[in-house]
C-alpha cells in the first residue's frame, strides 16, 4: 500500500470511529434524559443529597480526569516514537482508570447493601444504568488498553498501531467529558436539588 | 439442579396447539431439507468460504435480500392469519385463533415486516448498488459490514425461534409498558421481542457508520457532493437518521431490559416508573426509523424515472434539499403518535404543525418525479410501474397522514383502523414498492440477467389492486369506530362484509407473492435468453451501469474521474474513444473472515442466554464476542492485493 493510500486509510477509519462516537454520545443522551425524567421519582426512598458523599466523588472525578491527562502524554509520546514513555503512560493511565471503577463499583456496593439498590426507585433504577453504562464503557476501554499495550510491547509504535492508539485516546477523552456531565448532572444537582 | 442449568427452559416451552405447531414444524423441515441438501450436494464448504465469510458488499447485499424476502413470506403468513381471522370471528364465531395468539401474530408481523423485511431490502440494496454508484471498489468497514449482517441475521433467527422455543410477545410491536413489563407479561415473549430487536438492531448501528462513511469518504475522484447520484443521497440521509436514532432504541430496550430482568423501575406502573416516558423514547427512535426505510425509496425512483423517461432528473437540487428537510424535521415529530397522551395544546400544536410541514418536501419530491416524467419518451417496464403504483397509494396515505396530522382529528382516530390502514399505505405503497422497483431495476447488475417482464406485470397488479382491497375498506372501518387489533367483534356492528374485502384483498397480494416466486423462477431457467451483457440493459445514467453486469469482484478496474451529474450518461454522450492502454494499478481488497458469523452467534447465545435466564451462558455469549474482536484486533494482515497484471489478464478476459 503507497504511503498516500495508507493516510488516506488511516483518515477514513479515524473519521469512522468518530461518526461511532457521535453514536454513543446519543446513547448517553437518551440515559441521561431518561434520568432528567426520573431523578424526583424516588418513591419514598432517599434522594441524591442523602446518598452521594461529594469528597469521595470529587477524589473519583480527579482520577479520572488526571487519567485524561496521562493518556494525552501518551499520545504526544506515540507520536514521537517512545515506545517506553508511551507504555510508562498508559500504564499510569490503566491505574488511574482502575482506581476510578474501583470507587465507582465501591460506591454501588455500599448503596445496594443500605438497601438503596436499583430495585428501590425509578431514580435509583436511573442512576444505576446511567453511571454503570459509563462504567461498562471505561472497562470496555480498560480491556482494549491492555490488550493494545501488549500489541504495542511486542511490535513498537507502527502506523496501525498509532491509528488504534489515537482511537482509543479519543474514546478516553469522550468518556472523560460523559463523566463531567455525570457529575454534574448526577452529582452537583442531586446534592443541591 | 438440572432444571437449574436451563433457566425458565422446560418442555412446556415447546408448542402444544396445531397451528403453531404447524408453523414449528414446517420451519425445522424446511431446514433441514435445505442443510441436507447442501449436504448432499456437498456445497457446505462452497457455502462458507463464497458466501458466508465474504466480505464483498456484493455478496452480503444478496445474502440480506435473501433472508428478507424469506421474513416477507412469513410476515405475510401472519398477515393472512389476522385477516382470516377478522373476516370470521365475529358474533357466535370465533374464528381459528385465541386472543392471545391472535396477538402474538400481530406482534410478529410488524416486528418482523419492519426490522427483517424492509430494514433487509434496504441494507441490501445499499450494500449491491451504493458502491458501484459513487464508483468505489468497496466499502469503508468491510469486516464490520460481515458483522452487520450477522448481527441481523441473529435477531431474525431469535425471533423465529421464538415460534418453536416458547412463545413471542403479545405486547405489539413497539411492546408498550406497563403491558410489556414482568407484571403483566411474565412469559419469555417480550424478552424475545427485546433481545431480537436489541442485536438486529446493533447490526443496524454499525452499517449506518459504515455506509455514511463510505459515502463521505470514497467516492470516485471528482465526484462532488451534489454531483452524487439521488439513490446514493437517499442512503447518505437515511444513515444519517440511522446514527442519530439508532442508538435511542439501544437505550430503550436496554432499560426495558433492565425492568424485566434485574427488577429496574424505568417503565413500571410502580416504583416511580414513567411509561410515557418509554413511549417518547421509543418514538423518538420510531419515527426517524419510518424515514430511515423510505428514503431510500425515494432515491430508488429518483434514479427510475429518469432512466425510463429517457430524461434528466428534474429539479435535482429541490431533490437533495426536500431528502435533507425530511430528514431534520423526521426528528421532530415523534410527538405525533401519541396526542392522545395529554402533552397538553401547545405541545400537540407545535408537533401537529411540523407534521403537515413534512408534507412540503415530500410532495416537492412528487412533483419533480411527474415533471420528470413530463415529455419524456416513457418506457412503461415493471419499475416504472411500481413507481406509478406509488404515486397513486404513497398520496393517498400522504393525505391520511395530513388529516391525522390535525390533533382534533387524531384523536377520534387514534389506534383505529384508519391509522392502520394510513402507516400500511405508507410502508407497503411506498417501501415496498420501491425496494421491488429496486430490486427489478437492478437485478440485471446483480446477477448479470434480467426478469421476466409479463410474470414481474402480473405480479404488479395483483399486489397494486390487491394491497387497495385490502387497506381501502380498512380506512372507512376505522372510520365506522373499528379499532386496530381486534380477535374479535360483535355481528351487530355491521363491520365483516368490508372484512371480509380485505381479506380477499390479501388473496390478491399472495397471489402476486406468487408470481413473484414463479418469476423468479422462470427467469433463472430462461437466463440464457435475457443475458445482459452490455451491463447497461436500460441506457441507464448513472456509474453502477458502466461496468459489467454482474460486476467484477474488485467492482472497476480504473478509477477514472469523474465530472458532473449522471457521470455515465455524459461519458456515453462523449463517446470518449477509450485510452490506447489502460493503466492498472495494484488493488487492494479484504479477505474473507469467519469472525463476523462467529460474533453474531455468540451474540445469539447470549440473547437467547438472557431470555430464558440460563445465567451460566449469558456470560460465555459475552466472552465469546470480546475475544472475537481481540482475535480480529490482532490480524494485521486482514487485506490481499491482486496486482495489475492481474487486472490487465481479467479485464481482457471480460472484454
Amino acid at each position: 500500500m503507497s504511503q498516500t493510500t495508507e493516510q488516506t486509510a488511516t483518515a477514513k477509519t479515524i473519521f469512522g470511529f468518530w461518526v461511532y462516537l457521535m453514536t454513543d454520545c446519543v446513547l448517553f443522551a437518551s440515559l441521561f434524559a431518561s434520568f432528567a425524567v426520573l431523578r424526583f421519582s424516588t418513591y419514598g426512598g432517599s434522594a441524591g443529597n442523602e446518598l452521594f458523599s461529594m469528597p469521595y466523588v470529587l477524589v473519583e472525578t480527579m482520577a479520572l480526569l488526571f487519567s485524561s491527562y496521562t493518556a494525552g502524554l501518551g499520545l504526544l509520546a506515540a507520536r514521537r516514537g517512545n515506545k517506553r514513555q508511551v507504555l510508562g503512560w498508559f500504564a499510569v493511565t490503566m491505574l488511574l482508570g482502575l482506581m476510578f471503577l474501583t470507587m465507582e463499583l465501591s460506591e454501588f456496593h455500599k448503596l445496594a447493601v443500605e438497601g438503596n439498590s436499583w430495585r428501590r426507585s425509578g431514580f435509583l433504577s436511573a442512576f444505576f444504568t446511567l453511571v454503570g453504562t459509563h462504567g461498562a464503557h471505561i472497562t470496555t476501554g480498560l480491556i482494549w488498553m491492555a490488550v493494545l499495550l501488549a500489541k504495542i510491547w511486542q511490535q513498537g509504535i507502527t502506523s496501525v498501531n498509532l491509528k488504534r492508539l489515537t482511537m482509543l485516546s479519543m474514546f478516553w477523552h469522550f468518556l472523560d467529558i460523559i463523566w463531567i456531565f455525570i457529575f454534574t448532572i448526577v452529582y452537583l444537582f442531586g446534592v443541591n436539588p | 439442579m438440572f432444571a437449574n442449568l436451563l433457566g425458565r427452559l422446560s418442555w412446556q416451552a415447546f408448542p402444544h396447539d396445531a397451528i403453531t405447531l404447524g408453523g414449528a414444524v414446517s420451519m425445522v423441515v424446511i431446514g433441514t431439507a435445505l442443510f441436507g441438501f447442501l449436504l448432499y450436494t456437498k456445497r457446505l464448504k462452497w457455502l462458507w468460504k463464497e458466501w458466508l465469510t465474504s466480505l464483498d458488499p456484493k455478496k452480503i447485499g444478496v445474502m440480506y435480500v435473501v433472508v428478507a424476502l424469506v421474513m416477507l413470506l412469513r410476515g405475510l403468513a401472519d398477515a393472512s392469519l389476522m385477516r382470516v381471522q377478522q373476516a370470521t370471528s365475529v358474533g357466535n364465531s370465533h374464528g381459528l385463533l385465541d386472543a392471545n395468539h391472535f396477538q402474538q401474530i400481530f406482534s410478529a408481523h410488524g416486528t418482523i415486516m419492519i426490522f427483517f423485511v424492509a430494514m433487509g431490502l434496504m441494507f441490501g440494496l445499499i450494500n449491491l448498488i451504493m458502491p458501484l454508484q459513487i464508483g468505489a471498489r468497496d466499502v469503508a468497514f468491510p469486516f464490520l459490514n460481515s458483522v452487520a449482517f450477522w448481527l441481523f441475521a441473529a435477531g431474525m433467527l431469535l425471533i423465529n425461534l421464538s415460534l418453536i422455543v416458547g412463545e413471542f410477545s403479545a405486547a405489539g410491536w413497539l411492546a408498550y409498558p406497563p403491558l410489556s413489563e414482568l407484571a403483566y407479561s411474565p412469559g419469555v415473549g417480550v424478552d424475545y421481542w427485546i433481545w431480537a430487536l436489541q442485536i438486529a438492531g446493533a447490526g443496524s448501528l454499525l452499517s449506518g457508520i459504515n455506509f455514511l462513511v463510505t459515502i463521505l469518504r470514497m467516492r470516485r475522484p471528482g465526484m462532488k457532493l451534489m454531483h452524487m447520484p439521488l439513490f446514493t443521497w437517499s442512503v447518505l440521509c437515511s444513515m444519517v437518521l440511522v446514527v442519530f436514532a439508532f442508538p435511542i432504541l439501544t437505550g430503550t430496550l436496554a432499560m426495558l431490559a433492565l425492568d424485566r430482568t434485574l427488577g429496574m423501575h424505568f417503565f413500571t406502573a410502580d416504583g416511580g416508573g414513567n411509561a410515557m416516558m418509554y413511549v417518547n423514547l421509543i418514538w423518538a427512535w420510531g419515527h426517524p426509523e419510518v424515514y430511515i426505510l423510505v428514503l431510500p425509496a425515494f432515491g430508488i425512483f429518483s434514479e427510475i424515472v429518469p432512466t425510463f423517461s429517457r430524461k434528466r432528473l428534474f429539479g435535482y437540487s429541490s431533490m437533495v434539499a426536500a431528502l435533507i428537510a425530511i430528514t431534520f424535521l423526521s426528528y421532530v415529530v415523534w410527538l405525533h403518535h401519541f396526542f392522545t397522551m395529554g402533552a397538553g395544546g401547545d405541545v400537540n400544536a407545535f408537533f401537529g404543525i411540523m407534521t403537515m410541514v413534512i408534507a412540503i418536501p415530500t410532495g416537492v419530491k412528487v412533483f419533480n418525479w411527474m415533471f420528470t416524467m413530463y415529455r419524456g419518451r416513457i418506457k412503461f417496464a415493471t419499475p416504472m410501474l411500481w413507481f406509478m403504483g406509488f404515486v397513486v397509494t404513497f398520496t393517498i396515505g400522504g393525505l391520511a397522514g395530513v388529516m391525522m396530522a390535525v390533533p382534533a382529528i387524531d384523536f377520534q382516530v387514534h389506534n383505529s383502523l384508519f391509522l392502520v390502514a394510513h402507516f400500511h399505505t405508507m410502508i407497503v405503497g411506498g417501501v415496498v414498492f420501491g425496494f421491488f422497483a429496486g430490486l427489478t431495476y437492478w437485478f440485471p447488475k446483480i446477477f448479470g440477467y434480467t426478469l421476466n417482464e409479463r410474470l414481474g406485470r402480473y405480479a404488479f397488479w395483483c399486489w397494486f389492486v390487491g394491497f387497495l382491497l385490502a387497506f381501502v375498506p380498512l380506512y372507512i372501518l376505522g372510520l365506522m369506530g373499528a379499532t386496530r387489533r381486534m380477535d374479535h367483534y360483535d355481528a351487530s356492528l355491521g363491520w365483516q362484509g368490508l372484512f371480509i374485502v380485505a381479506a380477499l384483498g390479501v388473496g390478491l397480494v399472495l397471489l402476486g407473492t406468487g408470481f413473484q416466486v414463479l418469476q423468479l423462477i422462470v427467469s433463472i431457467k430462461d437466463r440464457a435468453k435475457h443475458l445482459d451483457k452490455s451491463g447497461d440493459p436500460w441506457n441507464g445514467r448513472t456509474l453502477e451501469w458502466s461496468t459489467t453486469s454482474p460486476a467484477p469482484f474488485y467492482n472497476f478496474a480504473l478509477q477514472t474521474p469523474v465530472s458532473g451529474r449522471d457521470a455515465f450518461w455524459e461519458m456515453k454522450q462523449a463517446k470518449a474513444t477509450p485510452h490506447a492502454k489502460p493503466q492498472y494499478e495494484d488493488i487492494t481488497l479484504p479477505k474473507n473472515s469467519g469472525l463476523g458469523v462467529f460474533i453474531a452467534g455468540f451474540a445469539f447465545i447470549a440473547g437467547f442466554a438472557v431470555i430464558w435466564h440460563i445465567w451460566w451462558a449469558a456470560p460465555l455469549g459475552l466472552f465469546g464476542i470480546i475475544a472475537c474482536v481481540i482475535i480480529r484486533a490482532m490480524n494485521d494482515e486482514p487485506e490481499y492485493t491482486v496486482s495489475a497484471e492481474e487486472i490487465a489478464k481479467l479485464e481482457r478476459g471480460r472484454a
